[in-house]
């Protein structure tokens, strides 16, 4: 009883979000001359209105997950990580090249060389964050987006350099994936496994941060850093831990994309997603199961845009807009909550 | 100077040193009674000095004169007549001024600019020339100087408590209160600003009333001395004629005033017998380290803790007890010196603390041991979640049994008394004395060699304060070595078998608390020499 009460309160803000998220984008795109009515009914549909939009979003939602758990679980350790985009990018890059160089190998060793390769790169990449907040106690927040600005600079410079394959003419792009060692789709749906593999990821991060003594040690150390070193709990480490675990999810974000959708590392891959999960994290406070959820809402604005675009003529930036009216308006309702007591 | 400066609402008094008369002030704060009718004189022109032990009611007496608090019952009169002081603005305009223990100077802006942000009748326009000029002008009348343009950050601690004293001048306050203003400065500085604070009185222009701990002070600076004890008069005196031993009775009680100890029946003589014989559980040697403002705050520290025996940390706070225990909890790094728990070096890790039996319970325990946002469960669980039995059968050391963690705190719930006996709820949904019960069973939960316990019972009532203090015997009976770190020197005298005090970052003073004189100790605390 008492849980699902509480349930229902955390769940109040994210409700008023949306609320004064749709009245604002209203407002916005009436002010600029468009219909808000049809526009708010035209992101209904484009986002769930039908099987084919269900698709659409499904698929968009399938690399948020993993990039919000890039976010989620350094922040259950105290950490704002915000650089899953570059760690995406970086973890797309390793896999495409596993998957170029292991071509003649068997189907399930490509994949799995593509996913340990995707996980440990993005890992790597967000541990280097962890590591500066561990060791020279630089704030991981301001290190990690920097690092992702450097982490794409770097997969351009390879994917137009060195990795280019010739044959990309128009769009530079690592040579193309055999086409047997592609993801293919689940049965019935036109949405790739990559989806299947996000919610098992989020459900697999819950059971870790839930039932695992690792998981309690992270809560501990973010919960009370204090209360953690009093305990003789190593807290540089377990922050250090935690970032690689989550950089490791934004990297098979970028192996997915490769292996189920571009077949090749282009700069298709920068798609936004890295940005999209912080937003999904944040929304879900965190919490992995919540963050499946987030991802099919905020997989759903970006399925919405082309609709948007197609009937009404909306700029491409109107999506943009009302993802950032989302964020900031779940930031200030999260934010009234817990200032309006939470022992109500 | 400048016509537009303070224009002094209450015009009506006379310009110069005020005096001040309080009478039979007193304030109470839910059933605490912070003060019980104070009544204190300060003639004009005079510096004042308050003493007492933390928690004695000073801050609360100044801060009901400076209009923060109202008091209950009592009056005040300034310059002879009685004044209602309402809030803050009232005292300023009254010429009532404060100066606190820690800078309250923006540190970006120049003299010049905080100068002129203390006014309370800045205009919304500033003409920055004819500020100026006023500000030299003022200057110019002072008889110590800071260079207007100089930016605060590159201020040394003296100058900014100086600057903070020239804020009021400024403002034509003519009364200063100083809460502590010399805590954060060194001998030479506090001796350079209260050196100009008394040419400041002896030319009439101020009257000082200021809290302080240290007898140096007092003797060297004040005319007279006020003593305030647990929220009462404790006595009055004139300067030269009141001796250090005389205010450090005062400040301490008579002995045979303080409370009897209470408690089971000790066995000090077997104790004493045997304490030589007894294992040094904990040695520190040479310690120090830094507070968070990375100033020395203990320095060069040696204590020893053997196994059956409670040492008391006395001390007037803010002397390096907080980061002596942050140190040893692991909180905080030490910058040199060892520490070593049954012979062997500790940096408290986890697995040190396992393997020599320490736990600990931190003052502000929400603050220092729980994690707020977790269940009571889960938080009694801090110290065991990666051990059988919480990860015992097929989980063991990798997964946890929430069944059993609910399980194991339900029964330290039980035999701890916490209420509500719900594992389930939040920790920070519990009293004060139910958080600290709560640490306290999770701490005391398995056999323990070594215990560090400061300010244990700090705002807990009488009844919660006993069963912890009752606690700490048993665990010592049972032979732990205890270092108890305490602000309130009934509590050391009534439970401790040796009583250490600790003064700017150093043990001052070690005496068996058998022997213990509470005014000797009092002049140690004070930084005074017996």
């Amino acid at each position: 009883m008492n849980m699902y009460r509480q349930a229902l309160d955390s769940l109040r803000p994210i409700v008023a979000a949306i609320v004064v998220t749709a009245g604002a984008f209203a407002l916005f795109v009436a002010a600029s001359g468009y219909p808000a009515v049809e526009a708010l009914m035209l992101v209904g549909k484009g986002a769930f209105g039908s099987g084919f939009a269900w698709q659409n979003t499904l698929s968009r939602a399938a690399p948020i997950m993993f990039t919000a758990l890039c976010v989620a679980v350094p922040a259950r350790a105290g950490m704002v990580i915000i650089g899953g985009e570059g760690a995406l990018a970086l973890g797309g890059l390793a896999a495409a090249m596993v998957g170029v160089w292991w071509a003649s190998r068997p189907v399930v060793m490509v994949l799995a060389g593509m996913a340990l390769a995707a996980w440990v790169t993005g890992g790597l990449w967000i541990g280097i964050s962890g590591w500066l907040r561990y060791r020279r106690g630089v704030n991981e927040t301001i290190s990690s987006l920097l690092l992702a600005y450097i982490g794409q600079a770097v997969f351009n410079f390879l994917v137009e350099g060195w990795l280019r394959d010739p044959a990309s003419l128009n769009k530079p792009s690592t040579a193309p994936l055999d086409s047997r060692d592609m993801i293919g789709n689940i049965p019935g749906m036109e949405v790739h496994w990559g989806l299947a593999w996000g919610v098992l990821a989020c459900l697999a991060a819950w059971w870790l941060l839930r039932h695992t003594v690792f998981g309690f040690a992270i809560d501990i150390v973010g919960g009370n850093p204090r209360a953690a070193k009093m305990t003789g709990l190593p807290v540089g480490r377990l922050m250090l831990a935690a970032s690689v675990l989550g950089g490791g999810f934004a990297g098979l974000a970028g192996m997915f994309e490769v292996a189920a959708v571009q077949g090749c590392a282009n700069a298709d891959l920068m798609a936004g997603y890295g940005y999209q999960g912080i937003l999904v994290s944040f929304a879900a406070r965190h919490h992995p199961l919540g963050v499946i959820a987030g991802a099919i809402l905020i997989g759903g604005l970006g399925a919405s845009n082309s609709l948007l675009q197609r009937h009404l003529d909306l700029p491409d930036a109107a999506a943009q807009v009302l993802q950032g009216l989302l964020f900031v308006s779940l930031l200030a309702f999260e934010t009234l909550n817990r200032r309006g007591g939470r022992h109500a | 100077m400048d016509g537009r400066l303070p224009d002094h609402a209450a015009s009506l008094m006379p310009d110069g040193p005020l005096s001040i008369q309080a009478i039979e002030i007193s304030k109470r704060f839910g059933d605490i009674h912070a003060l019980d009718q104070v009544s204190l004189q300060v003639d004009a022109a005079s510096f004042h000095c308050l003493l007492g032990e933390n928690g004695a009611g000073k801050s609360t007496l100044v801060k009901c004169l400076a209009g923060f608090y109202r008091q209950d019952g009592g009056s005040f009169l300034l310059a002879g007549r009685e004044q209602d002081i309402r809030s803050p603005r009232d005292a300023h305009k009254l010429g009532i001024g404060m100066v606190y223990q820690h800078f309250t100077v923006a540190s970006g802006m120049t003299v010049a600019e905080n100068l002129m942000l203390a006014r309370d009748d800045l205009p919304w326009l500033l003409n920055l020339a004819r500020e100026h000029q006023a500000l030299q002008s003022f200057m110019a009348d002072m008889s110590f100087r800071l260079d207007l343009s100089a930016r605060v950050a590159d201020l040394s601690a003296g100058e900014k408590q100086k600057l903070e004293i020239l804020k009021q001048l400024y403002q034509k306050r003519r009364l200063l209160i100083l809460d502590e203003p010399t805590s954060v400065l060194t001998p030479a500085e506090a001796d350079e600003v209260l050196g100009m604070l008394h040419q400041l009185t002896r030319q009439r222009k101020l009257t000082v009333l200021m809290i302080t701990h240290k007898f140096r002070e007092v003797t060297a600076y004040a005319d007279a001395v006020t003593v305030l004890r647990r929220g009462r008069l404790a006595g009055t005196g004139r300067l030269p004629e009141t001796g250090t031993d005389e205010m450090a009775s005062m400040m301490m009680g008579n002995p045979e005033n303080r409370p009897v100890q209470t408690g089971p029946e000790r066995t000090i003589p077997a104790k004493a017998q045997s304490m030589n014989l007894a294992a040094e559980r904990l040695i520190i040697r040479g310690l120090h380290g830094s507070n968070d403002r990375g100033v020395p705050a203990v320095t060069d520290l040696d204590l020893v803790v053997r196994s059956g025996e409670m040492i008391g940390v006395a001390g007037v706070s803010g002397n390096g007890q907080k980061e002596l225990v942050e140190i040893l909890l692991g909180q905080r790094d030490a910058s040199a010196g060892e520490i070593l728990v049954d012979g062997l070096p500790y940096r408290a890790t986890r697995h040190e603390m396992r393997l020599h039996g320490v736990y600990s319970l931190p003052e502000e325990p929400l603050r220092n041991a729980c994690v707020s946002s977790m269940t009571v469960a889960e938080n009694m669980a801090l110290r065991n979640f990666d051990q059988v039995p919480v990860t015992a059968g097929w989980k063991t050391g990798w997964f946890l049994s929430r069944r059993r963690m609910v399980a194991r705190s339900r029964s330290l719930i039980a035999e701890f008394g916490v209420r509500p006996p719900d594992p389930m709820l939040p920790i920070d949904g519990l009293s004060g004395g139910n958080v600290q019960r709560a640490v306290l069973a999770r701490e005391l939960g398995q056999p323990v060699n070594l215990l560090i316990v400061a300010n244990p019972v700090f705002g807990l009532d009488f009844a919660a304060a006993a069963a912890i203090h009752q606690r700490l015997q048993m665990a010592r009976e049972a032979g732990a070595a205890i270092l108890l770190v305490s602000e309130d020197l009934d509590e050391l005298l009534a439970l401790t078998d040796r009583l250490v005090v600790m003064s700017a970052g150093r043990i001052v003073h070690a005496v068996a608390t058998a022997d213990a004189d509470p005014v000797a100790i009092g002049h140690h605390m004070a930084g005074g020499h017996a």
